[in-house]
């Protein structure tokens, strides 16, 4: 149960195609996340899925069976909204029970599956509450709650997460990680964070403008992103990409390096620039540098502290063997 | 913002308000209550200033006083519920994207501009009349004989008129409340497998559910008054003679302004007894 496939789906509203066509499979019991910049179709395509929009064209199937057609509930998928959309006039208790109710559940079972699904998520105290006197954390985990009873094929997340605070965010991210690694069921979680899609993900599929730019496992991102938006947009701080003559010497049109790439010294090195912004974590330091004569600004990460002052003259030495090159099309080169 | 200075300036800014409010409100209030307990009838040349309760008693014990009251809270209670289902509807239509919406919600808001006094006469000679009012050309062309409603079922007549005025209004402030209803929590219900009368069952209603209470009580209120429409129709004829139109009776037909002005008080408090009981309703409704 839980594997989907989307083949050659395409979604246009009125004229403008957001979702060119598009293949994608999604194995049962894998943790997929996609992600990508604000308006790139993520969401859409979530939606797709669960079929709260229709397909323009193409097929989508769940469990190897077409589901192009049906209709949202009959997709056998749950989904946790970025507005958690609990059903403010019920108590947590009916808001669980709602999709059990609506299934024509009887009584006793429902209430076993309320309690266990309060267990699971530390609800039990709070039951016979309205959303409106929860906390932002607790409604997440009832909206998790509502998904959990229905015991769906695949669960989908859009955006969970982002109307949390810092903190709650990494409790949260870390309860659903959770979750899966007990439930075992696949998930397909939207969100904008690349931070979020690397902790998280089996596989992450990376979209710009409706398009699959790359799928991969996290560190397959990482260490080998397919073309320059990967490489910009997977990884904090972002690679540094310099074009120009540096990156003809090593026969590409780009080439990128990490910042944790660079090695830094005061006194020697390959590439020359003045420190601007240094940006002190404790564990680590991020230093931007200007005036390298390279890009606008590059950004090294060194783990611990340094003494870098702003206007300092400093020193770049790239690790040849994490330098990415990309060709005029922006494409990898191996 | 709140300094001594800027309170005495609001004091000042209110008073001709409040000045206005008193004159209008609260000598006619006074003078009503004056003249219920005398027993003046002008045209006879009787003024007497002091005979106790026995206005209110007469108002009370006749057989008028009851049956005006079944007729009011018919009138309200049928009106309540045409406006407030057909405001329900209207409002779920009026929320679906359609070609022209800006100029459909202004037309649908129309009747509410229309003077009680004209949409009543457009109703009776337009509509209802039994030789060329619309309705007996429907009937006569779907082979029934024409319905005299005015005469025939008049309170029902009058229900649809006063329904028909206050509509929008309720259509108005419903609508505010579906557009305000989160869509996500549609598109949830719609996944936990609620089919569409179960979303409007479960999801929208409750949220409509403020809404409908505040309209409830503002139309209560200014329903309780209804005169016009009655007037030029009836004439309170045919068991739609209401609590408003007997007290107008009594004091401009009989020229009792003494029984009339005691009708008058005893009209005050039941408003105000049904306007309590509303607001404590409203209140409980507002507070979750």
């Amino acid at each position: 149960m839980g594997q989907i496939n989307l083949n050659q789906v395409t979604k246009s509203f009125g004229d403008v195609q957001v979702i060119p066509p598009l293949d994608l499979q999604i194995n049962e019991g894998e943790f997929v996340v996609f992600v990508g910049p604000s308006g790139c179709g993520k969401s859409t395509l979530l939606r797709l899925i669960a079929g709260l929009e229709d397909t323009t064209s193409g097929h989508i199937n769940i469990d190897g069976k077409d589901a192009t057609t049906l209709p949202p509930s009959k997709r056998g998928l749950a989904m946790v909204f970025q507005s958690y959309a609990l059903y403010p006039h019920m108590s947590v208790r009916k808001n669980i029970a709602f999709p059990m109710r609506m299934a024509g559940l009887d009584e006793a079972t429902q209430k076993a599956k309320i309690e266990a699904a309060a267990k699971a998520l530390n609800l039990t105290d709070y039951l016979d509450r309205k959303p409106g006197q929860l906390s932002g954390g607790q409604r997440q985990r009832v909206a998790i709650g509502r998904a959990i009873v229905r015991e769906p094929a695949a669960f989908l997340f859009d955006e969970p997460l982002s109307n949390l605070d810092a903190a709650l965010r990494v409790g949260m991210r870390l309860e659903i990680m959770e979750l899966h690694k007990k439930l075992e069921t696949t998930m397909i979680y939207v969100t904008h964070d690349q931070v979020e899609a690397m902790t998280m993900a089996d596989k992450i599929v990376v979209l710009q403008a409706g398009v699959i730019e790359q799928v991969g496992s996290p560190l397959e991102l990482y260490h080998a992103p397919r073309n320059k938006f990967v490489a910009g947009f997977i990884g904090s701080p972002r690679m540094n990409l310099i074009e120009g003559p540096e990156a003809q010497k090593h026969g590409a049109a780009t080439i990128g390096i990490r910042p944790e790439h660079l090695g830094v010294s005061k006194t020697a090195g390959l590439w020359q620039g003045k420190v601007g912004v240094a940006e002190h974590l404790g564990s680590d330091t991020f230093i931007h540098v200007h005036q390298t004569g390279l890009a606008d600004m590059m950004t090294v990460r060194i783990t611990g502290d340094i003494e870098a002052r702003h206007g300092d003259t400093i020193y770049l030495t790239p690790d040849m063997d994490q330098l990415h090159r990309f060709d005029a099309a922006g494409l990898r080169i191996e | 913002m709140a300094t001594a200075h800027s309170k005495s300036a609001a004091r000042l800014m209110i008073a001709p308000a409040v000045f206005v409010l008193l004159v209008w409100m609260l000598i006619p209030l006074c003078m009503t209550l004056y003249f219920s307990f005398a027993d003046y009838r002008p045209m006879r040349g009787v003024f007497e200033t002091w005979i106790g309760f026995e206005n209110f008693i007469r108002f009370l014990t006749s057989s008028s006083f009851l049956s005006s009251l079944v007729t009011t809270l018919q009138m309200v209670g049928g009106i309540l519920v045409i406006t407030i289902a057909g405001g329900v509807l209207m409002a779920l239509l009026l929320d679906q994207p359609m070609f022209g919406q800006g100029i459909v919600r202004i037309l649908v808001i129309a009747p509410f501009f229309v003077m009680p006094t004209v949409s009543a006469l457009v109703w009776k000679n337009m509509f209802f009349n039994v030789d060329n009012g619309l309705f007996s050309y429907l009937f006569q062309g779907l082979g029934f004989p024409p319905y005299d409603f005015l005469s025939q079922s008049p309170l029902l007549s009058i229900i649809v008129i006063v329904a028909w005025q206050w509509l929008p209004f309720a259509t108005l402030i419903l609508l505010t409340a579906v557009q305000s209803l989160d869509s996500e929590q549609l598109e949830a219900a719609e996944m936990d497998g609620a089919p569409a009368l179960a979303r409007f069952r479960f999801i929208i209603l409750p949220h409509l559910s403020r809404a409908i209470t505040v309209v409830i009580l503002i139309q209560t209120i200014f329903l309780l008054s209804i005169f016009a429409e009655i007037f030029v129709t009836t004439n309170g004829a045919f068991g739609t003679r209401t609590l408003t139109y007997l007290v107008y009776q009594r004091v401009l037909e009989s020229q009792n302004i003494g029984l009339g002005s005691a009708g008058g008080i005893v009209a005050v408090i039941l408003a105000n007894v049904i306007a309590i009981f509303l607001m404590r309703i409203v209140g409980k409704n507002l507070d979750n």
